[in-house]
């Protein structure tokens, strides 16, 4: 099996270096090859289907590529990306943005779910502790994302209900849902959009960051 | 054994006194729990075993493994393990050391390598492919990794692999680069080493395989980068795919000029 892919890919490569005249192949080529190597490589486990990694978006698609070539998108595509993404978000279905802080920890303080080893009917933990120092009671927190300690104090969201504070309200929720809407290559998950969180979960995130008597904002 | 329980009493040693490091960082605590954990590593008696397995005449065929070539020749293993993975002639494929391994296994010994390839980690032959490694990688403790890029199939793995490293996808969107992309990261208290370029003597790629504390196993570059993907909500990469080679060509070829530590010690 390994070995005719290997086979294969030799001889693809051999016919793309005669076909394109060059001294090695293409951008193109090598994308085709990892495509194909990909599909050869990697088997369903449990409830973890290939077609997670196949039949990704465009979204990680592009951006994908502009990692491999080391630059970023250019503005009119990322802000094609973003307005796409923005579209998808789901707000809130009775309007209510701000749910219980305290369920909240629990989701950022939860990493479980969606591997292999997960059972599908497992509860989503949020992984936010494992990039973003929240509660600064937690001291094992990483430093992917940026410090969340203060968010909404930070923000000056007194009342989060007060018409004043709809915009950061809205925003928090748009980047928990789909963090992509705000930065075409975000280094974080599409919380809400891929289904990782529902939107009561989204909602107690929200109340984590924003409710003035979280330890957040303490 | 002496060596696992005073591990053992160091590693009750640590979790008992950690409380009373509170006054210290945490990350203070932490390190001087690594610190403790190099007093002994276990992984010398999979070293060991390795050894013995390389020399045993085993398998169907009843020989041993010292005829195998690692790249540099029939029965030299001293110096393989850092210039791995690379191409050879005979499978005409890019193999790492534990693909290789398998082929030999299969070629001298007589072993199904299709067989042990689908053996789960820490089972069977599968283990025996992971002492082998294990010991392997101890025989060229100090070196410095020296991928070659000379034929055309390493290139293409090293981009292919570079692909496969940015690679986004699965429910979380995350590729290698999610985590392994800047310098100075950390996931929880677990520091991430940048790897796309020489992180360093002993660091990623140069560490494994390694034995881990936390859960008392013996783990494998293959492993590692299988648990890397589960981690990343990937679906399964097949033992010695194409992709896992690919990816550790990327690896390795990118970790030029560290030394290696491995058989490394893990939390």
């Amino acid at each position: 099996m390994n070995k005719k892919t290997q086979l294969a890919l030799a001889s693809l490569a051999a016919t793309l270096l005669v076909a394109g005249c060059a001294s090695s192949p293409s951008v193109v080529e090598f994308n085709a090859l990892t495509d194909k190597i990909v599909k050869a490589s990697f088997r369903d486990q449990s409830h973890v289907k290939v077609e997670r990694i196949t039949a990704t978006d465009e979204t990680n698609r592009l951006c994908s590529e502009a990692d491999v070539a080391g630059k970023p998108l250019d503005e009119k595509t990322a802000k094609r990306i973003e307005e796409a993404n923005l579209k998808a978000i789901k707000w809130p279905s009775d309007g209510k943005f701000i749910g219980d802080w305290k369920e909240g920890e629990k989701i950022a303080q939860s990493g479980r779910g969606l591997t292999w080893t997960d059972k599908a009917d497992d509860t989503n933990g949020g992984n936010c502790y494992n990039c973003h120092k929240i509660d600064q009671k937690e001291i094992s927190y990483g430093t992917i994302g940026p410090s969340l300690y203060n968010y909404g104090k930070i923000r000056g969201v007194s009342n989060p209900n007060d018409p004043a504070s709809k915009a950061i309200v809205e925003y928090t929720w748009g980047k928990i849902w789909n963090a992509k809407a705000y930065n075409a290559c975000s280094n974080m998950p599409r919380a809400g959009h891929t289904g990782i969180l529902n939107e009561t979960q989204v909602r107690h995130i929200v109340g984590l960051l924003l409710d003035p008597k979280s330890p957040v904002n303490q | 054994m002496n060596k696992a329980s005073s591990l053992a009493v160091a590693t009750a040693l640590a979790l008992s006194t950690m409380p009373a490091l509170a006054q210290k960082t945490a990350s203070q605590g932490i390190d001087e729990y690594r610190a403790m954990l190099q007093d002994g590593n276990p992984a010398d008696l999979f070293e060991a075993k390795g050894e013995d397995l390389w020399k045993k005449a085993r398998g169907p065929k009843n020989a041993s493994l010292e005829k195998c070539d690692l790249g540099k020749g029939p029965g030299v293993f001293k110096g393989a393990f850092v210039e791995l993975p690379k191409y050879f002639a005979d499978t005409q494929r890019v193999q790492d050391l534990e693909s290789r391994l398998v082929t030999c296994m299969e070629t001298l010994q007589g072993f199904n390598a299709a067989e042990i390839s689908k053996t789960a980690f820490g089972h069977g032959e599968m283990a025996n492919v992971t002492s082998l490694a294990t010991w392997i990688a101890a025989e060229s403790k100090g070196q410095r990794f020296n991928l070659s890029q000379a034929h055309s199939q390493e290139k293409t793995f090293y981009e292919v692999g570079k692909r496969l490293f940015f690679q986004r996808g699965g429910s979380h969107d995350f590729s290698c680069a999610s985590c392994h992309g800047e310098e100075g990261k950390r996931i929880r208290l677990q520091d991430l080493p940048m790897l796309t370029k020489n992180p360093g003597d002993g660091v990623g790629f140069a560490a494994w395989p390694a034995y881990r504390v936390s859960n008392g196993q013996m783990w494998s570059m293959q492993l590692r980068l299988n648990d890397c993907y589960r981690q990343q909500r990937f679906p399964y990469p097949g033992f010695g795919s194409d992709a896992t080679i690919a990816l550790s060509t990327y690896l390795g070829v990118n970790a030029k000029g560290a030394a290696s530590v491995a058989p490394a010690i893990k939390r």
